[in-house]
């Protein structure tokens, strides 16, 4: 069932008010009438109209200026202009100040038929945009940033600065802390936000494989490029591109990163054709890059390409009072998410997140209570469903009494070298004297948190 | 009862066949009148056109208790403040309607006259102007009788009959 028009005339004189309403009702619509500015002001604050009918001379408050009011209540209303006496003056000023035309009396009965009928279904347009941008910003909101803490509200504070313009933006914190929630939360609160996010983890390219991902490549490029294929560069074009671990790309890259940055043009690999992209850059590093750049393994001039805007997460050590929030959040989400009723944790055990390290951060915090919620019996959470993390045990602390499955040793050694080495995967595998790939899989495989 | 009255219009053919085709619709009995007052109170001289909502208001005014339906035709061409013209007038389920024939006879635009459209257009207008009066809205349907016309092509296209739902509505 369509929705009712509605129409509000405004017309000082009663004749014109009372022939125009009748002339609208058999369309269907609900009618109203005003016979000056305030009166219009008054139906203004009991219901809203789709279209208004308002003669530019009345006494007191005239048509354009009660235009403007009416536009502050409604800016989506469609408001025409009556006049008897049309001028390009009132015509302009009137289109000027958003009115959807104006009319010069009298108007051909099919014109103004017509005309209600586009500014009906332009308005009607309107909030259909409105209702599915809407829709679509719920789809992809991002999820709750959770914390009452002040090093949180800072930096909810700088996500809202930031977010309104195109600046490039870096994130640094330990890992774990949330960068790639941070960086979303810019990118959906920015003008951006219906274009995409393509998020590229550096540490998982090498150098080689950098180039065709970033920057894709023409079918026939190489032995196995069958089709022509956009790069990550390419899908973020109007929306934004996220670099994660930006700190572990190799120095070929650097110069090639740096080269679009400035140019925002580059080709695909076997190809002529010059692709421009307009995106913005948002980067995250787990590392200190100051030290990076002093060492001479990251480029200074790309540094502060990318460090024009910097934002620091604090550790979850460090704002220790948004533990119980965000543990609250957690058993919510999960609860939800496994059809459990679990309405929280017992207090002891709360004491007792409190008071944990915490080396992996919010991201080990978030697995503890979803291993929790996956073995634990609600309404409540208890310390028997917590695990205790593999980093926390003493290192005396030995496991040769209890026979393990080997899946089990080789998680948690591989989560022991994530913990000492900070969560850099680089260090990890050197430590295990493996490759990074196999660290990356096996974090893959273990569900491990860095 | 209907009355029908006739406001400076002389057609009486064209006025005995839209009674038979009241009757007919309406299954009501109709009864022809003169108008008693003087149309030169609603004539605007700027426009040279008469003021239909003030012709309906003086209609209402002038019922009798007896007529459920008041139809009024005239030959004068009738307006309403911000339009250029009207065909006729009603109000949603009030008891008064008026139809004019001066845009409906193709010698307005120049045409040869033809007497056989002209008492179509009056049947179709009239029935559409007391659908009104009978609390119909506008339908959508192109061929219903209260599809609204703003030019007499428009009357021409729809036939002089309610489609289903406005028979339906027109009946409870």
């Amino acid at each position: 069932m369509t929705e009712q028009v509605s129409m509000l005339i405004v017309d000082d004189e009663r004749s014109v008010r009372e022939s125009l309403m009748h002339w609208f009702l058999p369309e269907g619509y609900r009618v109203e009438t005003a016979a000056e500015a305030m009166e219009a002001l008054d139906k203004m604050k009991d219901s809203s109209f789709d279209v208004v009918l308002l003669d530019i001379k009345m006494p007191g408050m005239d048509g354009i200026e009660l235009q403007q009011r009416l536009k502050e209540i409604d800016s989506q209303m469609a408001v025409i202009i009556m006049t008897a006496y049309a001028t390009v003056d009132t015509a302009i000023q009137a289109l000027k100040q958003g009115a959807y035309d104006y009319i010069t009396k009298p108007v051909d009965p099919d014109d103004l038929s017509r005309l209600i009928r586009n500014a009906v279904v332009q308005r009607r347009l309107v909030r259909e945009n409105l209702s599915l941008k809407e829709g679509i910003r719920s789809l992809i909101s991002v999820e709750q940033i959770v914390g009452e803490s002040r090093q949180i509200k800072e930096i909810l504070e700088l996500i809202q600065t930031v977010a309104q313009s195109d600046v490039t933006v870096m994130i640094q914190g330990p890992s774990g802390t949330g960068k790639e929630l941070v960086a979303r939360a810019i990118h959906f609160n920015s003008n951006r936000r219906h274009f995409p996010l393509i998020a590229i983890n550096c540490g998982a390219l090498t150098d080689t494989l950098v180039e065709s991902e970033l920057f894709g490549h023409e079918k026939g490029a190489f032995t196995g490029a069958q089709y022509r294929r956009k790069g990550k560069l390419e899908m973020a074009h109007k929306g934004a591109i996220f670099f994660d671990e930006i700190g572990n790309i190799g120095p070929k890259t650097q110069m090639d990163l740096l080269r679009v940055i400035e140019t925002k043009r580059f080709t695909r690999l076997g190809g002529n054709q010059v692709v421009e992209v307009d995106f913005r850059i948002i980067s995250a590093t787990n590392k200190n890059l100051e030290d990076a750049v002093k060492d001479g393994t990251f480029r200074e001039d790309l540094y502060y390409r990318l460090n024009v805007f910097n934002i620091q997460l604090p550790a979850l050590k460090e704002r220790a009072s948004d533990i119980p929030p965000l543990v609250d959040h957690f058993v919510r989400k999960f609860a939800i998410a496994m059809n459990k009723p679990f309405t929280g944790v017992d207090p002891q055990t709360m004491e007792w997140l409190k008071q944990q390290p915490w080396p992996g951060n919010v991201r080990e915090l978030q697995n503890a209570i979803e291993r929790a919620v996956v073995v634990g019996k609600p309404p409540l959470i208890t310390l028997a469903d917590l695990p205790c993390p593999t980093g926390w045990r003493a290192s005396s602390e030995s496991v040769a009494d209890e026979v393990l499955p080997l899946a089990e040793i080789e998680k948690r050694h591989i989560q022991l070298a994530l913990n000492k080495t900070g969560g850099n995967v680089s260090l990890a595998a050197q430590l295990l004297e493996v490759d990074r790939a196999t660290v990356y899989n096996k974090v893959k495989k273990y569900s491990l948190s860095y | 009862m209907m009355l029908l009255v006739t406001i400076e219009f002389a057609g009486k053919r064209e006025i005995g066949r839209l009674c038979d085709q009241l009757e007919a619709r309406f299954h009501t009995e109709v009864k022809v009148t003169r108008c008693a007052f003087d149309s030169r109170a609603f004539f605007d001289l700027a426009r040279n056109q008469y003021f239909s909502s003030a012709i309906i208001e003086r209609l209402e005014q002038d019922l009798q208790t007896g007529d459920s339906k008041v139809l009024a035709v005239t030959g004068l061409d009738l307006y309403i403040p911000i339009l250029t013209f009207v065909f006729g007038e009603a109000r949603l389920n009030g008891r008064c309607a008026l139809v004019s024939t001066y845009r409906l006879d193709n010698k307005f635009y120049g045409l040869p006259a033809n007497p056989a459209l002209l008492q179509e257009r009056l049947i179709k207008e009239s029935i559409h102007e007391l659908g009104h009066s009978y609390g119909l809205l506008h339908c959508h349907n192109q061929e219903c009788v209260m599809k609204s016309s703003t030019y007499v092509e428009e009357i021409d296209f729809k036939s002089s009959r309610f489609c289903d739902k406005c028979r339906a509505q027109l009946v409870k």
